[in-house]
């Protein structure tokens, strides 16, 4: 009947990519996410000449931020923002700005990290466990529902509390500490995708056909999760900051003298009566990595969740 | 009825089993002896042998894991490695402090997010839900500790009408209340980002049923089709995963009683953790694995009698 039609609407010339990213951009707060979230790592990569220092062999310059993280000043200690160190010293005269932006490096690396092994390893597990289905999903999934029952924080403060007693930088630590927590929200989405997916026709036909396991897996299983990873590595990025945060303020993962967001905090936390800097602005560096990555994420989801398209 | 909360509560112990399970073999098979890391590298080898002994480290694995499940059948915590003090007596001093916590942000979080989440249904697209979206995004978004840091910042020092820190006194319920608005809201608030966004985007799947648009036809008032007809239904997912908000408050709890200097199960653990003391952290986790199961028993109970589609 439509065809009929003398006046059909044009044919929408428009790949599936194309469409994606139209209503991508269409979606103002995700699009703000995501170019706050690419600031701040550019802020964080570029905070000083790391790569160059690297190639001549010395000591980093600053490069964004204008003062060197480490550099003390007591005579001016707990000194108030003003227009020379916008967000202050703290109580060794450091340049607070000069260390949230280092800060947020160790942040970043960590998040990431984690986020990154956490889902390597629980696409996996998920993907295997859905695929493969009887025993090996059981063993699987039950891990994953005690991972997932008790709080994350609470888990990873047992995981990196015990983990002291090894050698090994805190930073390698708190990764392999939340990436650990990370695994099991990867692993169950996938679990649930890959189900599915097992059930459809491409896959009854590419086993007909005789392809193997892994073939089918490589081929048909894991390019239809992939939108699903995505979403979730920009979500469970910002939940591993916000873990990370709240790790290093309780005293766990990376130790001082490098600056990291939580321990900031804690260290302002003796002098928070009368110079609230110190704690104010790691916070909310804290609160707008942690948004953009949440902005990113949902927007992501709008467009890549089949099931919320209309 | 009976049956079913009957089998939920035969189900929740294979899942502690395995929580303290988990608890005992990370303190144990992750590389390094407890008892070195508990005294430090310059203690004596005497002392380090006598307290392996004390905590019968030196027992094969599977006699310490029976040893250490008789114990806590027998609510046996144990003894802290540190300082010889019974575990017990301890989170039994901390326990109430935490929770009355958790209530009171349970309460905060429920009283505002059902409201505003309904609110901002009915308001869909308009500028009370956008700023609604805000809100709960920022609130997702928010460490607990940090919120507590500018509550603290805001209403203690600059206002100075609260207490900044400590517990206060259980038997002064005045002293206590003013003590736990502080960290109770602070978590309450966090709380209350979750609840508004599921109790939206629940009544927004409810307001367009077809049974919305026949009440609304009978020309029922507004007032009745919201309250009466969508939010009981609305509400059923809403209870679905409350339990796993108060799991979340649990956890945020740690840092919070940080913050604000406040005796509780998360302080304590914290303490120990610093301490090196792994004795009494395993027993303090399966506290909090305890709590939590407790917790989810509850909240599936409480669902089965919400929801009449759910089958005993």
């Amino acid at each position: 009947m439509k065809s009929a039609n003398p006046v059909a609407e044009p044919i929408q010339l428009r790949s599936q990519r194309q469409r994606q990213w139209h209503t991508f951009v269409r979606n103002k707060t995700a699009l703000l996410g995501l170019v706050v979230a690419v600031l701040i790592i550019i802020v964080a990569v570029f905070a000083d000449d790391w790569f160059i220092a690297l190639l001549q062999d010395r000591d980093a310059r600053p490069l964004i931020a204008r003062f060197e993280p480490f550099k003390q000043d007591t005579f001016n200690r707990l000194q108030a923002p003003d227009s020379v160190h916008l967000m202050g010293l703290d109580d060794y005269g450091r340049d607070i700005l000069a260390r949230v932006v280092h800060g947020g490096r160790v942040s970043l690396i960590v998040g990431i990290g984690a986020t990154l092994l956490g889902g390597i390893i629980g696409t996996t597990m998920g993907v295997v466990a859905g695929y493969m289905g009887g025993a090996v999903e059981n063993v699987i999934m039950r891990v994953v529902d005690a991972l997932m029952a008790f709080p994350g924080l609470l888990m990873g403060m047992m995981i990196l509390a015990v983990m002291q007693r090894l050698p090994g930088s805190g930073l390698t630590k708190a990764i392999i500490g939340i990436g650990i927590i990370m695994t099991s929200g990867f692993a169950r989405v996938v679990h649930a995708t890959a189900l599915s997916i097992k059930g459809r026709e491409f896959v009854t036909s590419a086993l007909s056909i005789g392809a193997g396991n892994f073939r089918i897996i490589r081929l048909h299983v894991l390019p239809n999760i992939l939108g699903e990873v995505v979403v979730l590595v920009s979500l469970q990025t910002a939940q591993a900051i916000r873990i990370e945060a709240s790790l290093s303020f309780i005293g766990l993962g990376v130790s001082p003298p490098t600056p990291t967001w939580g321990n900031m905090i804690k260290d302002g936390m003796q002098h928070i009566t009368y110079a609230p800097w110190l704690s104010v602005f790691s916070g909310l560096a804290i609160v707008l990595t942690v948004l953009s990555f949440n902005l990113l994420g949902d927007g992501l989801r709008d467009v890549l969740d089949p099931r919320l398209q209309e | 009825m009976i049956k079913y909360a009957l089998r939920r509560i035969l189900l929740t112990i294979p899942t502690l089993l395995a929580i303290v399970t988990i608890v005992f073999l990370v303190v144990r098979v992750i590389p390094g002896d407890p008892a070195t890391a508990a005294l430090g590298d310059y203690a004596s080898k005497q002392a380090v042998d006598a307290l392996r002994e004390r905590m019968g480290l030196n027992d094969p694995l599977w006699v310490q894991y029976l040893q250490f499940l008789g114990d806590l059948l027998r609510g046996d915590l144990g003894t802290s490695m540190i300082t010889g003090q019974s575990v017990r007596e301890q989170v039994l001093y901390v326990l109430p402090y935490s929770l009355e916590l958790a209530v009171f942000a349970v309460l905060v979080g429920m009283a505002f997010g059902i409201p505003i989440g309904v609110y901002t249904a009915v308001k869909r697209n308009a500028a009370v839900d956008h700023l609604g979206r805000v809100f709960s995004l920022t609130g997702l978004s928010v460490p607990a500790f940090y919120l507590g840091v500018l509550m603290m910042l805001l209403f203690a020092i600059k206002l100075d009408v609260l207490p900044a820190t400590g517990g206060g006194e259980l038997d002064d319920w005045k002293d206590n209340l003013q003590h736990l608005i502080l960290p109770g809201v602070t978590l309450g608030l966090i709380m209350t980002a979750s609840v508004t966004r599921l109790t939206r985007s629940a009544m927004l799947n409810v307001l367009s049923e077809d049974y919305i648009r026949t009440a609304r036809s009978k020309g029922l008032a507004q007032r009745v089709v919201i309250f009466r007809h969508a939010l009981r239904s609305a509400l059923v997912p809403v209870l679905s995963v409350i339990g796993i908000w108060i799991i979340g408050v649990i956890g945020s709890s740690v840092t919070t009683e940080m913050v604000f200097v406040r005796p509780g199960l998360g302080k304590m653990l914290v303490g120990a953790i610093l301490q090196r003391d792994y004795a009494t952290l395993q027993s303090i986790m399966v506290v909090y694995a305890t709590m939590v199961a407790a917790v989810n028993l509850l909240t599936d109970i409480t669902y089965g009698l919400a929801d009449p589609r759910v089958r005993f």
